[in-house]
This record gives C-alpha cells, sequence and structure tokens, in this order.
C-alpha cells in the first residue's frame, strides 16, 4: 500500500486545557512504514496526543500538516479507543458501519465485515449484540471494525489494556499482520513486553513533552534520557 | 368495593355485546390520541434530537422552556385553544371549535413537549456516547443524526409512548375544546366525567376499564411490534 496521506508533519503542536499546558509544544513527523509506540505514565499526555493527531482534540498552538488535502484524511484513517465504544447493533452490524458511511451496499458490507469479524475471532458471534460481548471481545470488535476501511494509518490508545494473555497475543498478531499489509500504527502502551514485540520505533513522552524518540531496539536497550531509563527499570519517576 | 366489582362486569357486558355506543367512544378516543401522538411525534422526535446534538446560544433556554411546558395544565391549554378557535378568536372562521380536529390540536400542545423533552434526553445521552466514534469514522452529518434517530429509537418509541399515555388519559383540555358532544366528540375520559357526575358509578367504571385496557393494548402492540424485530435484545 502506498500511503497518500503520509507523512504528517507535526509542528510545534500545544494542547492547552482549563489554562494549563497538558501536552506540547511537540514537534514530529509520522512517515515510513511500521508502528511506532508511545510510552510515558500516566497523564503523560498519551492520549492527547493521538487524538490530537487524528483531529479530535483541539490544539491550541501549531499545526498538523498532512500530505493528502484535509478533507481527505480523515477517511483513511482509524481510531480505536482505550474504551471501545459500541453501537447499540450486533457484532456484525458494527463492523459493517464504516463501510456503510462508504455508501457500500449492506448486503457487500456485511459480508465483508464477517470476514473482517472471523480474522479477530468473532466468527461464532456475528449477530449478538456488540454490548454483550467480553471486554476481549469488544476489543477485537473496536479493532476489527478500524480495519474495516483498510487504512493507511491506524492510531490505538491501550488496545490491550485489561486483556488476558491470550488475547494480548491475538491482538498483537491482527496489529503485526496489519501492517505487513502496509498500514502505518501508531499506539500506546503501559506494557514494556509489548512495546519490545511490536515497536519499530518508540517515542517517549513525560509530562507532555517529546522526551525520547528513535528505534525501539536502541530506545528500549539504551535509553538516552534518565525519564526514560527510569521508566524502563520501574522507577517511580520524581 | 361492590361497585368496583359491578364495573368490572358491566365493563364485560358492554365489550361482549359489542356495544355500538361503546365502539364509537373508544374508537374516537383512540383516533384522536393517536393523532396527536403521531403529530407531537412528527414535531417532537426531531425537535428532542436536534436539541440534543446542535449547540446554539439559547439552547439551554429552548430546553428549559420545554421542560417546564411538559407541566402545563390541560385546563389552560383547553381554554387557550378555546379562545383561538372560538367564533370571534383569531382561527374562528375555520370552525374546528367542539371538533376532534380541535381536540387533537389541543393536545398535540400537551404532549409534544413531554416527547420533545424525553427524546432530547435519550439522543444526548447517546450523542455523548457516539460523539467521538461517529467524529472519528467521518460521518457527515446527515449520517450522524440518522446513526442517532435509529439506535435511539427505542429510547424515541418510548417517548411517543409517554405522549400517547398522556393524551389518551387527558379530559380537561378536551372537555373544554370538544364539548363531550354525543355522537360527535364524546370520548372515554370526557364520558366517564359524565357518567360520574350523572352518579353512574358502575358506567363510569365500566368506560375507565375498557380505557385502561385500549392504553395496554397499544402500548403492547407497539412493543410486540419491535421486539419481533431482529437484534433487539438491548
Ligand atoms: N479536557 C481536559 N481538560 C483538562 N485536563 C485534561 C483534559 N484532557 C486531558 N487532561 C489532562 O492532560 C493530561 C494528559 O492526559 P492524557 O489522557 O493524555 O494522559 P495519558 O498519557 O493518556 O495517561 P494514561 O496513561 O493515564 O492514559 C492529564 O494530566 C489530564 O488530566
Ligand atoms: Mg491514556
Amino acid at each position: 500500500m502506498v500511503s497518500t496521506i503520509l507523512p504528517l508533519t507535526v509542528e510545534n503542536i500545544a494542547l492547552r486545557r482549563r489554562g494549563r499546558r497538558i501536552l506540547g509544544p511537540i514537534s514530529w513527523q509520522l512517515g515510513g512504514t511500521g508502528i511506532t509506540v508511545l510510552m510515558g505514565p500516566n497523564g503523560s499526555g498519551k492520549t492527547s496526543f493521538l487524538r490530537a493527531m487524528h483531529g479530535l482534540e483541539r490544539i491550541s498552538d501549531g499545526r498538523l500538516h498532512w500530505s493528502a488535502p484535509i478533507d481527505q484524511t480523515r477517511a483513511r484513517q482509524s481510531f480505536v479507543f482505550q474504551t471501545p465504544i459500541l453501537m447499540r447493533r450486533s457484532v456484525v452490524d458494527c463492523i459493517a458501519y464504516p463501510l456503510l458511511l462508504d455508501g457500500v451496499s449492506r448486503r457487500i458490507a456485511r459480508d465483508r465485515a464477517a470476514e473482517a469479524a472471523t480474522q479477530v475471532g468473532l466468527a461464532a458471534m456475528l449477530d449478538q449484540p456488540a454490548q454483550l460481548l467480553s471486554g476481549g471481545e469488544k476489543q477485537k470488535l473496536a479493532l476489527a471494525r478500524a480495519l474495516v476501511r483498510g487504512p493507511e494509518l491506524l492510531f490505538l490508545d491501550e488496545p490491550c489494556a485489561n486483556l488476558d494473555g491470550r488475547s494480548t497475543s491475538d491482538i498483537e498478531k491482527i496489529l503485526l499482520a496489519a501492517r505487513d499489509a502496509g498500514t502505518r500504527i501508531v499506539m500506546s502502551t503501559h506494557n514494556l513486553g509489548q512495546a519490545r514485540r511490536l515497536a519499530d520505533d518508540v517515542l517517549f513522552l513525560y509530562v507532555g513533552q517529546l522526551v525520547e524518540f528513535g528505534p525501539a531496539s536502541r530506545v528500549l536497550q539504551t535509553p538516552a534520557t534518565p525519564e526514560m531509563t527510569a521508566f524502563i527499570k520501574g522507577d517511580l519517576l520524581p | 368495593m361492590n361497585d368496583i366489582w359491578q364495573g368490572l362486569a358491566q365493563a364485560a357486558r358492554l365489550i361482549v355485546a359489542r356495544d355500538a355506543d361503546l365502539i364509537e367512544i373508544a374508537t374516537l378516543s383512540l383516533q384522536v390520541s393517536l393523532g396527536a401522538t403521531l403529530v407531537a411525534s412528527l414535531i417532537g422526535l426531531p425537535l428532542g434530537a436536534w436539541l440534543a446534538i446542535n449547540r446554539f446560544r439559547v439552547r439551554r433556554v429552548v430546553i428549559a422552556t420545554m421542560n417546564a411546558l411538559m407541566g402545563l395544565p390541560p385546563v389552560v391549554v383547553g381554554l387557550f385553544v378555546y379562545v383561538l378557535f372560538s367564533r370571534s378568536g383569531p382561527f374562528g372562521v375555520l370552525g374546528l371549535l367542539f371538533t376532534p380536529t380541535a381536540m387533537v390540536i389541543a393536545q398535540v400542545i400537551i404532549i409534544t413537549p413531554i416527547v420533545a423533552s424525553i427524546s432530547h434526553q435519550a439522543i444526548r445521552d447517546l450523542w455523548a456516547d457516539y460523539h467521538d466514534l461517529l467524529i472519528s469514522l467521518n460521518a457527515s452529518r446527515t449520517q450522524r443524526i440518522k446513526a442517532l434517530l435509529w439506535d435511539g429509537r427505542r429510547a424515541l418509541m418510548t417517548a411517543s409512548l409517554a405522549g400517547f399515555g398522556r393524551a389518551i388519559g387527558e379530559v380537561g383540555a378536551i372537555m373544554i375544546v370538544g364539548g363531550n358532544i354525543d355522537h360527535a366528540t364524546r370520548v372515554l375520559t370526557t364520558a366517564i366525567a359524565l357518567e360520574t357526575g350523572k352518579g353512574e358509578f358502575g358506567m363510569a367504571l365500566a368506560l375507565g376499564f375498557v380505557l385502561i385496557a385500549l392504553a395496554v393494548l397499544v402500548n403492547l402492540t407497539v412493543h410486540f411490534l419491535s421486539r419481533t424485530e431482529r437484534g433487539s435484545r438491548w
């Protein structure tokens, strides 16, 4: 897949809320291929940064520069929220919904949704109300829905929080397959093991600042900053 | 207590005998209330949904007004419609006073705020829930509204049914604008008031039971119809 919306240039963006700067200023470039993992302590701004790039947060300073006109970028990226947002519909209809928005016919959308559900192991629950799924199953549904349009760029906010080992490994496999198919992935996680297994690059946030960014092998082995070093050692940061 | 048993027995007799007057009165009751519910839903459901997802300056005022209007005393509404449609009133030429149409108009005024308020609340909650997802999926404005109305359809139905419940049991307004004219504007509630006034408690109670049965029947029918649809087990 040749990306048309990337690279995304993040130019000095900052988010201010209630008179407080909660993120930035951050400058960064999101391009190339692979999986970038966002790490950082609670409240360091991972969710805010992901949402800002996806266009869900009002940016107070700076700007985002996409490589395609802004109205074309939205449909080519998707977002998996930390707490899945599920529509009050059956599993297959939830996954089919983004396709319906694109004007795909209901029958074809449902066929493709059923396929996507099968890939994430939800084949047996197609007609169940999505709200009745378990936490892990909901996460898988959200992932299938995010992938059903074949996005060029996929954001995930702690997609495996609260999941057991088995579900985590299922989801990691799907993410690796999506990456190999050419989807650019940016995700946050608290799980160092997961970062080691998935990350091509690691981006470390600390109190709203981008403190460290580089290839996973380098950053996770020999971090350059005391904050990242401490985070990896599991020390409590001051 | 004896009166109640007699009323029940009489209700059964009237129903079994398919009493012509009873059928006429009950049918008009249904027509007026369902008509009012239909019109109130056509106004109130979109209004509620619109208020839920649009931000504008006087939104809070509109919502507060709407909630206050839920408590409108029917008698006052009846009086208001009476004045508007009486021969010397602004709409007097239409000659609608003491017709079922006037009764529908009065009931629409009474129940539209209820329908709008309940649907507003339901759609607002759903919108809070769906907001980030629908934005993220790049749904257009129309697509968002469609999704909310469709996924909120059960709550919207409840809003309509609440309106219907208020309409079918309402007596103050339709008594004034309808006049309780035999074979013209007499409905169950006004007939009950009349029979009670005459001291005919048995008959009044019988009509009361029929009224309750009708209300329950309409609710059950709607729920049954919506349950037969697939994927409705939320
Ligand atoms: N709308 C808002 N108003 C005020 N403060 C906010 C708002 N949104 C986020 N914040 C603050 O911004 C900071 C960063 O929050 P964010 O959710 O991005 O952190 P995070 O890195 O995702 O944390 P976690 O690991 O706990 O998920 C927090 O201190 C949070 O309280
Ligand atoms: Mg977060």
